[in-house]
């Protein structure tokens, strides 16, 4: 198909989808009235014993429920808007004051409310224009010139008002073409305007957006600090159960076979192999150990020569597709190699996958890393601790983690990184200058 | 025979300079970083070069880029690239200018002074010398080799380290002529026309464990 056509085709489904949305808009428009009704009478019977308590929450759960549907709703045509809710707080029980407080005392509680009416009016309005111009159009396309056919000479359509003669009939095809272009054209452009009063209210305020960018930040430093520490009682375990035992037993062994060797030079020679044997072990020990740490071809050749070599290392085949005009900072390099790694082990172990690849790219200050396979699918943030592990070491950088995994596959995982990237890599000349 | 060391560490590069006269090797240079190692090569044009591949300035990969530039300009020089860990990649890199001696291995074998000797003359006479753990490392994911048995893989991998015939027999402690047998079988089952040449046959297999 030429290039033309696929993007008519493109701007006749998005046209199509924003009819689609306008529709489901009107539809949900409905619902934001009854409850308004039933939010206006919960708080009213606030002060009745019991009952009062338990309601308001209840029913601005509700109101919540639809405030998100509409945030998921915007953020799918490009509006991101965030929830802006305070988190419950501990032990708040069902029925009791604590909860109610919670809801009542929050603003954003108010700013839903306040959104439900106009909210429903935009929306309806908005919606209604999405769907009849479009409807209308098609009308002209199609239907006028049947009823003309048909010989009926009391319908209207265009700027001519009355069909009186065949060839006005015929003049509705190019008139209603016209309309339901512009009724496509329009459509996407109205859902974005929907989409945008809707965060006008059901956005967090620039205070409950720093508030929610304080609690996310605690919790991500909380589990950084975790995890380092972690990670080095992991090295302190491992240097100080491995080498640095074998280390001792080496002494040990050379130790005897230096009094052996003039009385038992044949016992002194067991010996010395045996420490040779043992400080190879050593070597072989400490190897992995920084391997785990920082792998070296990661130091040497940055993200891109590090995830081949680990391809390469990987009893399923994976193509590789990294390309960076720099290198990343060490920290962000290292947390997005051990994200693929992670994701990799994962897959290797888990999926089933005959093959699988990884791609790479940098453009607008973030890092989009995609690691898929032609696996069984069905990977689980909560059943496994590796994609936890993914999420809370992109997490450190404000990174994300997205997981597409249906039963029978294929498992899609997306990580980004906001980052920066360095001027390419200068590789020092090794030439007479 | 002349060798040029490159190596930081000033411990090993003493022990590496000590340990090669030990055998009658004549070390006409030992450099301690990267910028240093390519004059040094053309001036000294040694027989073989014994190259550590992370070396200053930039502790790197360094003193791979300067062997490869250096087999580009002086094609044919054999060089043994030394590491504290093996990479396939970096042997990948390294086999792609196909003349001459080529050799990668962990420091670690160096202690093995005598099997360390043998893959400097093995590589300065123009054949290869392969780290077994690259070589393992290549085997893992080469589900193809189902076909061969499991003494045919065993063959594979000592012979994909660049060793000869005889030296694959003592090994695994099996006659020359069985060694022989169980080549021709490989390169049969695995579709590589059988050459007499060390260097190629280790070249051809490597290609195919790399494929």
């Amino acid at each position: 198909m030429s290039e033309a056509r696929v993007r008519l085709l493109r701007w006749v489904i998005r046209g199509v989808r924003s009819v689609v949305g306008g529709l489901a808009a009107m539809g949900l428009a409905f619902t934001n009235l009854p409850l308004l009704a039933a939010s206006v009478v919960a708080l009213a019977l606030a002060p009745v014993p019991f009952l009062g308590l338990a309601l308001a929450p209840w029913t601005m759960t509700l109101v919540r429920m639809r405030a998100d549907l509409e945030r998921r709703r915007a953020s799918r045509i490009g509006v991101l808007v965030t929830r802006p809710y305070h988190p419950a707080p501990e032990g708040a029980m069902a029925g009791g004051w604590k909860r109610f407080r919670w809801i009542v005392t929050d603003p954003a509680t108010w700013r839903d409310l306040a959104w439900l009416l106009p909210g429903a009016i935009i929306s309806f309005g908005l919606g209604l224009v999405t769907v009849l111009v479009p409807l209308y159009g098609l009308a002209g396309l199609t239907l006028a010139p049947l009823w003309i056919w048909l010989g009926t000479g009391w319908y209207g359509y265009g700027a001519l008002w009355s069909i009186d003669s065949f060839s006005e009939g015929l003049l509705c095809v190019p008139k209603g073409a016209v309309i339901l272009a512009i009724g496509l054209w329009i459509g996407p452009w109205l859902r974005r305007v929907d989409a945008l009063f809707a965060r006008l209210l059901l956005a967090p305020t620039t205070a409950a957006g720093l508030r929610l960018r304080v609690t996310q930040l605690t919790i991500t430093r909380a589990d950084t600090v975790d995890a380092q520490a972690a990670e080095l009682r992991r090295i302190e375990r491992d240097l100080h159960d491995g080498v640095q035992a074998r280390l001792v037993s080496l002494r040990m062994v050379i130790g005897l076979a230096d009094t052996l060797i003039d009385h038992n030079p044949a016992q002194a020679h067991k010996l010395l192999a045996e420490a040779r044997a043992s400080s190879g072990a050593a070597l072989v020990e400490l190897r992995h150990l920084v391997r785990g740490i920082h792998p070296p071809v990661l130091a040497e050749r940055g993200l891109a020569g590090a995830v081949r070599a680990l391809a390469l290392s990987l009893p399923v085949p994976i193509t590789v597709d990294v390309d960076l005009p720099g290198r990343l900072d060490t920290p962000v390099e290292s947390a997005a190699y051990f994200a693929v790694a992670e994701a990799l082990t994962n897959m290797v172990r888990h999926s089933h996958a005959h093959t699988g690849s990884v791609s790479a790219r940098h453009s607008e200050g973030t890092l989009t890393m995609m690691v898929t396979d032609d696996g069984a699918g069905g990977a689980d943030p909560a059943a496994g601790t590796g994609l936890r592990g993914i999420e809370r070491r992109l997490a450190a950088f404000d990174g994300r983690m997205a997981l597409s995994s249906p039963a029978g596959g294929p498992t899609v995982i997306t990580m980004e990184l906001p980052c920066a990237l360095s001027s390419p890599r200068i590789t020092p000349s090794s030439a007479t200058d | 025979m002349r060798v040029v060391i490159a190596e930081d560490h000033a411990l090993l590069r003493d022990g590496l300079t000590r340990l090669l006269q030990a055998f009658d090797f004549d070390v006409v240079a030992a450099v301690d970083n990267g910028p240093a190692l390519l004059p040094a090569l053309i001036t000294h044009r040694p027989q073989v070069a014994i190259i550590d591949v992370r070396l200053p300035p930039t502790f790197t990969d360094e003193g791979l880029q300067a062997a490869i530039a250096a087999r580009a300009q002086m094609p044919g020089l054999p060089v043994l690239m030394l590491s504290q860990h093996v990479e396939p990649m970096y042997a990948h890199e390294l086999l792609s200018a196909p003349n001459g001696g080529v050799g990668y291995l962990l420091k670690d074998r160096i202690s093995d002074v005598e099997e360390f000797v043998d893959a400097v003359r093995r590589v300065a006479g123009g054949g290869t010398a392969m780290d077994p753990e690259v070589i393992s490392q290549l085997l893992v994911r080469r589900e193809p080799l189902a076909v061969l048995t499991s003494r045919e893989r065993e063959v594979l991998g000592v012979m994909a380290e660049g060793r000869s015939n005889a030296a694959i027999a003592a090994k695994l402690r099996i006659t020359e002529k069985a060694v022989s047998k169980h080549i021709n079988n490989i390169l049969t089952k695995l579709d590589m026309p059988p050459s007499d040449d060390d260097n190629r046959r280790v070249l051809a297999v490597l290609a195919y464990l790399d494929a």
